[in-house]
């Protein structure tokens, strides 16, 4: 299929002195036949929440992969807080205050809850216990406090979301990148999810997300991206991306989601 | 409670001695060293999780590199600490190459058993350091030469090796760099999101474990007065290593200690020649002065 022109030549939504974050232009992705991620632009300001969804294997997963330094793009450049991201290994771009979560969550299982939340604060706290007091802090936030001392391979889904997201956070980000952080989840669980996401952006930590979800995006999101195989086709406040055709068409099929905007 | 039992296990395996036959003290001489080494490649192997199945090539390096400063007037208290820092380069050589690579499980395995391969072949073919017969070390009983008459001394000097290498873990267990490991054993990728330079610290676990590796290798050369290209060097040396580790609980401190407690002595009348001559020098039957070895292949008992 061939994708309608992007539409969204539309002025920017962010408010004015909001400080470019992370820029992303003309990233590009190919895996042997599939162009996962095309030509994509797009940007995050400073403190900001944008959503990026689009239907199953449109390349979002791919594009956090990109951004983060785990795979290297075939053309494009990002930018993050004025740094050009280009050969960095994914430790380096997380010191430098970009942390992602994983869609297939990654906790270290046999170890216990705080010790994965260390590995994480540890970046910035080389001091033991200083970086254990302050997992804790995170953990008790996250209200993972109770399960602390238990390896995290006997946490629920629930709980090892929380985890994925309590480690992201343990390494003191400017800009998180969660991926799927609440597919899978209960209503309260969701609803709990997003009140912690909400929680954390308002202690200026701009987040970026992908989601499923979209009753969550919409309530989250003051920008959306929308991407379908792997180009933005389009950009804009949660309203009028809900009611964009384009979108719309891009959904059609996809039951799942399809359900969910409107 | 966990003080008061380890300060009792060590007053036990001071007085020991006291008590023991001269073979009992070198069955013990070879639990100590062993727990060693394997201690050594516990770091890397167990607490990193980063399968290296040449470690022989440590011991080799470090062994060579003594005896062959020795015959050149230099004592092997600090030829000890040259060939541990020779092993140490050669460590961060295999290291370099296996993770800036990114080699892995079967990967890394191959990788390190083709470096203590090559080593092997090298130290057979290179006339000047043996060549395939190796370097027999004269028995001369002198301190200064890393030997004595006296087999407590070897007793004490295997115990201080245990110790220290049990005493360099416990302290990389309880600080950062520790931590990592146990992290990188189980998710390299995650361990990058979270901002853990995976690369740098594989390569100091490394590193440190081949120096420590090394070290054991000037006792080995001094203890059992010979160094054959074969057995230094050889895959089932490594695997020696490995399997204490293993046994006891890799990636644990007390896990090394008790692989070699209880594989060492079941080991004992299997081993390899080399551990024969200085069983048999020790043997109850056989309680004469110790004859030395020097510049002979120690022969085999007749099985
Ligand atoms: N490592 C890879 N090798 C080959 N193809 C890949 C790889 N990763 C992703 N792809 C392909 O690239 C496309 C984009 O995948 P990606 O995971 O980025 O989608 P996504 O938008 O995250 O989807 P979902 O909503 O299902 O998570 C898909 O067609 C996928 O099959
Ligand atoms: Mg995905």
């Amino acid at each position: 299929m061939t994708a309608p022109a992007p539409i969204s030549n539309r002025p920017p939504t962010r408010q004015a002195g909001q400080a470019l974050l992370l820029d992303v232009v003309g990233l590009s992705k190919r895996f042997g036949g599939v162009q996962a991620v095309k030509d994509l632009d797009f940007t995050v300001a400073e403190g900001e929440i944008v959503a990026l969804i689009g239907p199953n294997g449109a390349g979002k997963t791919t594009a956090f992969a990109l951004i983060s330094g785990f795979l290297t793009s075939d053309a494009g450049r990002v930018t993050f807080a004025g740094r050009d991201l280009r050969g960095l290994a994914p430790h380096q771009v997380n010191a430098l205050g970009l942390a992602r979560t994983f869609q297939i969550m990654r906790p270290f299982p046999r170890l216990t809850v705080v010790r994965n939340v260390m590995i994480a604060t540890l970046g910035r706290h080389a001091d033991v216990a200083e970086a254990e007091r302050r997992a804790r802090a995170v953990l008790d936030e996250l209200g993972l406090g109770a399960k602390a001392d238990r390896p995290a391979g006997g946490l629920t889904l629930a709980e090892r979301k929380r985890l994925e997201l309590a480690r992201a956070l343990g390494t003191e980000p400017r800009l998180l990148l969660l991926d799927e952080v609440m597919s899978g989840l209960t209503d309260a669980e969701t609803e709990r999810i997003v009140e912690l996401v909400r929680a954390i952006n308002r202690r200026g930590i701009a987040i970026l997300l992908i989601e499923h979800v979209m009753r969550a995006v919409m309530s989250l999101a003051q920008r959306i991206v929308v991407l379908n195989y792997g180009e933005r086709i389009a950009e804009g406040r949660p309203e009028s991306v809900a009611n964009d055709p384009r979108v719309i068409e891009a959904y059609l099929g996809d039951e799942e989601v399809a359900r969910a905007p409107a | 409670m966990k003080w008061a039992l380890g300060l009792t296990a060590l007053a036990v395996l001071l007085g020991l001695p006291t008590v023991l036959s001269g073979y009992a003290v070198t069955i013990f001489v070879l639990i100590f060293f062993y727990a060693f080494l394997a201690q050594a490649w516990n770091i890397v192997g167990g607490y990193a999780g980063q399968l290296s199945a040449g470690h022989a090539a440590f011991v080799g390096v470090g062994g060579y590199t003594a005896a062959l400063l020795l015959d050149r007037g230099i004592t092997p208290w600090l030829g000890m600490l040259v060939g541990a820092a020779l092993a140490a380069v050669l460590g961060s050589i295999i290291g370099y190459l296996g993770f800036r690579f990114g080699l892995r499980g079967f990967y890394l395995v191959l990788l390190t058993v083709a470096f203590a391969e090559v080593c092997r072949i090298l130290a057979s073919n290179i006339d000047a350091v043996g060549g395939a017969v190796g370097l027999y070390i004269t028995f001369t009983g002198n301190p200064r030469q890393f030997q004595f008459q006296d087999q407590r001394a070897y007793y004490y000097l295997a115990l201080a090796l245990m110790l220290l290498g049990t005493g360099v873990v416990a302290l990389i267990e309880r600080r950062r760099f520790g931590i990592y490991l146990t992290a990188i054993r189980e998710d390299e990728g995650a361990c990058e999101a979270l901002g853990v330079p995976t690369f740098k610290y594989k390569m100091l676990a490394m590193v440190v474990s081949a120096f420590l590796t090394g070290l054991g290798g000037t006792f080995y050369a001094f203890y059992l007065f010979s160094l054959q290209p074969n057995t230094v060097f050889g895959i089932p040396l490594s695997v020696e290593i490995i399997i204490r580790a293993v046994i006891g609980g890799a990636g644990t401190l007390l896990g090394p200690i008790l692989g070699s407690f209880i594989l060492t002595p079941l080991g004992v009348p299997i081993s390899p020649p080399h551990h024969q001559a200085r069983l048999a020098m020790t043997a109850p039957e056989k309680r004469t002065a110790p004859a030395p070895i020097s510049n002979r292949p120690p022969t085999r008992p007749a099985a």
